[in-house]
């Protein structure tokens, strides 16, 4: 078995023992520990199919911040975890069934000949000076320059969804409101009281 | 000699780990986004292999807007989930039936 061969089979047992472990385990902390262990190792495999910078993408920004908020979404809620135990064995044989009829027909179309080596061809063999990155950026910014920016567009949609959707007022907070401050009547500030004098004696 | 196929195979595992995920958790619907994201990997994957053996940059160039999109979604599912948790203090997907008729 050639050096990559093992590489590739040690990198990806080690992903699919963090994906199965991510979906059967009970505390959500351990699952999302286990997910940032899958995306680490398909970082590495990545390296292994020459896209240096999405692996490192995948590392620095899905394992860096996306399932750092995933901690703290799950930090921040106080989730009773008792009650997330039962359940599961409900659904344990349908989902399974559906699992491996799922695997079995996608490999019967991934392992058919049309994907096999003499069609597909061999793998691209970069020379040592190739920059992944230049190359990707080379492409980015001119072919597909369009959707980079429909992308950057999501992202601020992202943010503004976001605030928008989980901002709180604070109710003790007092701030001007100059609109309400302009429409206020007389009425609703002075109000004029008959006071009967005081007799003297 | 790694060929095309394995790599889609893990990609094949991979999704339908996912897809049981979202069956055997039903209760939690923080798991429930976690196996969305385990979808979006072994599609990623899908596409590096691709971009690899076909000598094309394309597949790496999606995985870029994938990557993009799937930060985005968990970002809002999860602010859709803080809010939830605010008004309902549950996660359990059994329990957010008040539409049902």
């Amino acid at each position: 078995m050639g050096f990559d061969k093992l590489v590739f089979y040690v990198f990806a047992a080690v992903l699919v023992f963090a994906a199965v472990r991510v979906i059967t385990c009970r505390n959500p902390v351990h699952a999302v520990l286990f997910l940032v262990l899958a995306f680490l190792n398909s970082a590495a495999l990545w390296l292994l199919l020459e896209a240096e910078f999405l692996a490192m993408t995948l590392v620095l920004v899905y394992v860096g911040a996306v399932m750092v908020l995933f901690l703290f979404v799950i930090m921040m809620l106080d989730i009773n975890i008792a009650e997330m135990r039962a359940g599961m064995r409900r659904f344990a044989p349908v989902g399974l069934g559906v699992g491996i009829l799922l695997v079995i027909e996608m490999a019967l179309i991934v392992r058919s000949s049309a994907f096999s080596p003499d069609k597909v061809g061999g793998p691209m063999r970069n020379p040592a000076d190739y920059s992944n990155t230049k190359a990707l950026g080379s492409v980015l910014y001119t072919e597909h320059v369009y959707a980079f920016e429909i992308a950057a567009v999501i992202l601020v949609l992202a943010i503004i969804a976001a605030i928008a959707l989980t901002l709180r007022k604070r109710p003790e907070t007092r701030y001007q409101d100059p609109a309400r401050q302009v429409s206020v009547r007389r009425e609703d500030r002075v109000r004029l009281v008959d006071v009967p004098s005081e007799k003297r004696g | 000699m790694l060929a095309l196929t394995d790599y889609l195979t893990l990609g094949a595992i991979l999704f339908s780990i996912a897809v049981v995920g979202i069956f055997l958790n039903r209760r939690n619907l923080i798991i429930l986004l976690m196996a969305i994201e385990l979808m979006l990997l072994a599609v990623n994957m899908n596409f590096v292999a691709f971009s690899h053996f076909h000598g094309n940059l394309d597949g790496q160039v999606f995985v870029f807007f994938i990557l993009t999109v799937a930060a985005a979604e968990a970002a809002i599912g999860l602010a859709i989930l803080v809010v939830l948790f605010r008004n309902r203090r549950t996660i359990n997907v059994n329990e957010l039936d008040l539409m049902k008729g």
